[in-house]
Parts: C-alpha cells; structure tokens; sequence
C-alpha cells in the first residue's frame, strides 16, 4: 500500500503547513495589534533618553551673557525686569528705547497711569538702573552717519 | 496657549486640540519634540512678509520695510510694514460684522452688515500713502520714545471700499459735528477688556473727503488679517494711525475725539518748535494732520558698487502729504549742488509719485545719493532732522544711500 502511505504523509505534510501558516498569521496579527495599541515598545530606550531634556530648566538659560527668551543682557537686576517688563510687551522695546532715568521714571508713570502697570516699588530703581546701564542714551548729532552699509557689485 | 504651559501638558491630545487635528504618527514624536505648528509663531509665514522685512517688536507685532523693498509702484502685502498698538484679533467672523455709527452728532444710531455697506453704497477704489506717524524716529536725539522705526514704515497700496461720507450721510449728520473717532476690535496689551489700544479719528473736513473710504479690500483682494480684515479706515496722508483697523464702530462727535492716542504725546507734537529734549505742557502740544513732503530712493538698494565710467539709474516715490509733490531733485556731493529727477504726477490724489534719474560721476570714490522732494507749496525736506518732539514724529530728512565706484 505504498500509495496510500504516501497520500498520508502528503496529507500531513498539508496539514503542517497550514498549521505554520496560521501561526505565523497570528504572530504576525498580534504584533501588528500590539505596535498599534503602544508602538513605543517596539523604539529603543535609549534614544528616548536622549531627546527627554527637561524644558523647564531652559527657560531662564543665559548663554554668552545674554537671556536666551528675551535678548536681554544678563546683569544686575535681569529677572526683576524681565518679570515687571515681559509681560505685557515684548522687551525688544525695552532694547530700542535708550533713555535716562528720568524718562524711564516718566515712562513707568504713564504705563501705571494707563497701561494698568502696577506699582513697582523698590524694585522700580533696580528695573531703572538696569536700563541705563545697560542700554544708555546714545548721542547721534543732529545726523549720523549712514550705517549698516552691505556693499554689493551693481549688475546692470 | 502660552508655549511654556502648552510643554508642561506635552499630551498628544492637547496637541490634537491646539492643531484642530488629530495627529497622525502622533505616537511616534520624540519626547518634548513641539510640533511645528505651534512652535514660536514665525511672523513671515504668519502675515505673508518678505524675508528682508524687519521686526521692530514681537509684542505687540511691529514690522517695517527697507527701502529696495518698496520699489513697486503699488505695494505688495509682502513689503507692507506691519503697525500695531494692541493685539491682532482672533475668530473674525465676516458674516457677522457689523458696524455702528453713533456719537453726539450722529442723527440717529445705525448699524450696517458689512453685505449691506458693499451693496449699498457705490464702491470705489484708490491708490493711497500710508505713512506711521513715526516713521524715521530711531534719528532723533535724545531718543525718542516707541518703536524705532528707520525708513520703512510707509506703503502704497490700492485700496477698494465705500467713501465714509456716504455713509455718514445715510445716518444723517447734525450741524454740530466736528471729529469722528473710530473704535475697532483689537485687544489691549493688558488684556484688559474695558481699554481700547487705539481710538483716532480726524476732522470732517477729512472724512467727507473723495479718498476717504471705508475699505474692505487691498490689492484687489480680502484685507490680509494684520491689516484690518474685514473693515478699515482708509485716510491717506495723514498718519496711519487714522486708518483704524478692524472698525466696527464710528462716532460723529461735537468735539474733537478723545479717544485712545489721541491725546498726551501721541501723535501730537509741539505746536511751537522746541530744543531737542526740551519738555512740553501738554496745552502746547497739537495733533499731526497732514503728513511732510517725504521720498525714498527704492533703487538701487543702499551699498552699491559700479565701475568708474558706468551711469546709475535710480528711481523711488516721492509723496507730500495732503500736497503734491512738485518738484524731485538728487545730489551726490552731500547737497552742494542738486540735480532734477523726471518726475510722474499721481494716479490718484494722495497716491505716491515715481521718480527716476540717471546719475553720473565724476571719479572714483565714496558717494552718497541724496533725495529731496519739494511740495506744492514749496516746502522741502530738510537735509538735517527735522524739530525734535517727544515721540519723534515726522521726520523727514532727505533719504541718502551709499554708492561706491571702483
């Protein structure tokens, strides 16, 4: 009966093959259901370590004198202005403003006056001194010269 | 949002909810990676500017040209500078705008849909020069208080509305009238809901002028948000603070408007010349009308080199105000001797005009071409600043760039 043993064995083989195939389909399902259902598994730890910086340390970063979220200059009584001045405007009007302390005093006046700024107290002469220390008057004549001059060859 | 308290959340869904989207690979951002539409808002994508636009102020957003970028004869969006007192309003709803015309001179209170004011009314379309009050102000000395605006903070665009007066008409307007003032929807710095950021307005005698719109258009196309999208005040030659953004509402007044900036030292200088520095009463101080002759040398840009022998085309705008500019003249030896431009008259009444001439020189060397415009009543710009005042308005001392030849 050497046919029908070989038919057996055929039919063994098949059934084999099948039952591989299915595992492999189940396998293969439950990965995908599982990559869908938290695919962070399947990343390496270890690059996760290398993004995950905490961002609130950076918020108040100096880098080269300078405080990176404002543009301000890192001196005595920084954070008082940055905490009194940012709030309602941007400080790069606080940098293009170069003024004495008298008109900085009458400036702060006006914003409590109609800008709803509240009372600074002593931390008023810190801000003040800040300013013209670090941003003083500038004197330009009556007519400065011409700045910033990017020279470039005229093609015509 | 603040971005700051947006990163404490970090949570994909309050990504989600930010974006109006749902993140899709959201899984797979890296830890504390923001994503890029909401990161620092980029203000060149965000308003349409060209690169070479600079930011003067972030908050509130202030932007101005460079001279190069303004040498089309009608102004692009992307070179128009960008002034703004208070914050931009959000969640403008254009079906639903209206605007309200009151105030003690006023016949009767109305308000319009904005369907009803661009059916209404006859529409009409100019070209007109917008300049801030403070263009020009980083040059005087002492500084002068605000955004240090250099040269760039004047544009001309073509702007599409009704004229005001026929509005104002249709309400009905009584013989006591004197100022309007405009009132729009923009939010104080403070954020403090009961104060306006501005509040201007201007005369009759300018509001029942033909220029004087209510404009809903610019270039042919809805006004751009930051520019006043869906209703603005269009008032040419004056300074742009006139031209109120996002109005939705107008007041006919008995007397001269008392609105936001229209008092103290804002957009008012000394009625008489002072010292540089010198203080003011604040009954010595007037409210700026019409703008001064002004121009601007638009080509080439400031720093160019050429060969000994070659000529130089140049061109730019010159505009005067409430005036006409008559005559347009250049110099290349710091004002000793001053040569004639060709100069175009406007297409409309308060549109600026084009100048153009071909400059020569007579050796190698450092040069600086001077531009000076003279107006129809024969006043020019000064060479040196004009009178200082507070907050350094009006300033137009002539426009000079530097020119090498090798």
């Amino acid at each position: 009966m050497p046919k029908e043993e070989d038919y057996k064995k055929l039919i063994n083989k098949v059934t084999r093959l099948v039952f591989v195939l299915f595992s492999l389909f189940l396998i293969t399902g439950g990965l995908i259901v599982y990559y869908t259902v938290n695919p962070s598994y399947f990343h390496s730890t270890e690059s996760k370590t290398i993004v995950n910086i905490p961002l609130e340390e950076d918020e108040d970063r100096i880098e080269n004198g300078i405080h990176i979220r404002t543009g301000l200059i890192n001196n005595e009584g920084l954070m008082t202005v940055v905490n009194n001045c940012t709030n309602c405007h941007s400080s790069k009007l606080l940098v293009q403003n170069r003024m004495n302390a008298e008109r900085w005093n009458a400036t702060i006046k006006w914003m409590q006056e109609t800008q709803n700024l509240w009372d600074l107290g002593k931390n008023q002469k810190v801000i003040v001194n800040y300013l013209v220390t670090n941003y003083p008057p500038r004197d330009m004549g009556r007519r400065a010269p011409i700045e910033n001059i990017n020279w470039y060859y005229l093609k015509e | 949002m603040k971005r700051r308290d947006f990163v404490k959340k970090g949570t994909l869904s309050s990504f989600a909810t930010l974006i109006g989207a749902d993140i899709i690979f959201g899984s797979n951002l890296p830890d504390g990676y923001i994503p890029l539409a909401i990161q620092e808002p980029d203000p060149f994508k965000m308003f349409n500017k060209h690169k070479d636009m600079i930011v003067l102020n972030d908050k509130p957003w202030n932007i101005e040209a460079q001279a190069h970028l303004l040498d089309d004869k009608i102004t692009p969006n992307s070179c128009m500078f960008i002034r703004n007192n208070g914050l931009i309003p959000e969640n403008i709803d254009a079906k639903k705008w209206t605007l309200t015309i009151d105030g003690e001179s006023a016949k009767i209170n109305k308000i319009y849909t904005l369907t009803e004011l661009k059916t209404k009314f006859k529409q009409y379309t100019y070209q007109l020069t917008i300049e801030c009050g403070g263009n020009g102000r980083s040059e005087f000395n002492p500084t002068a208080k605000g955004n240090q605006w250099t040269l760039g903070a004047v544009h001309c665009a073509s702007w599409t509305g009704i004229r005001l007066r026929d509005v104002l008409k249709d309400v009905g307007i009584k013989n006591n009238a004197v100022y309007i003032g405009f009132h729009g929807v923009d939010l104080h710095l403070s954020q403090d809901p009961t104060k306006e950021p501005i509040s201007r307005g201007f005369p009759m005698q300018k509001a029942f002028q033909d220029e004087t719109l209510l404009a809903f258009k610019m270039n042919g196309e809805d006004i751009p948000l930051v520019h006043g999208y869906p209703l603005r005040l269009v008032a040419g030659g004056w300074p742009a603070s006139v031209s109120g953004k996002w109005v939705n509402r107008i007041s006919i007044r008995d007397q001269v408007h008392d609105g936001t900036k229209m008092t103290g030292d804002a957009y008012r200088i000394p009625c008489n010349p002072i010292a540089p520095g010198e203080k003011v009463k604040d009954e010595d101080m007037c409210i700026i009308e019409s703008m001064p002759v002004k121009s601007l040398i638009t080509y080439p840009k400031s720093g160019a080199t050429i060969k000994e022998g070659r000529s130089l085309n140049i061109r730019g705008h010159a505009w005067a105000g409430e005036l006409e500019v008559a005559k347009m003249e250049y110099s290349i030896d710091f004002g000793s001797t001053w040569k004639l431009c060709a100069i175009e008259k406007p297409l409309n009444r308060l549109a600026w005009q084009h100048f153009n001439a071909l400059v020569s020189f007579p050796r190698k060397g450092y040069y600086e071409i001077w531009a000076k415009a003279t107006d129809s009543n024969n006043k020019a710009q000064p060479m040196l600043l004009p009178g200082w005042n507070p907050k350094g308005y009006l300033n137009n001392a002539c426009h000079r760039i530097a020119v090498k030849v090798n």
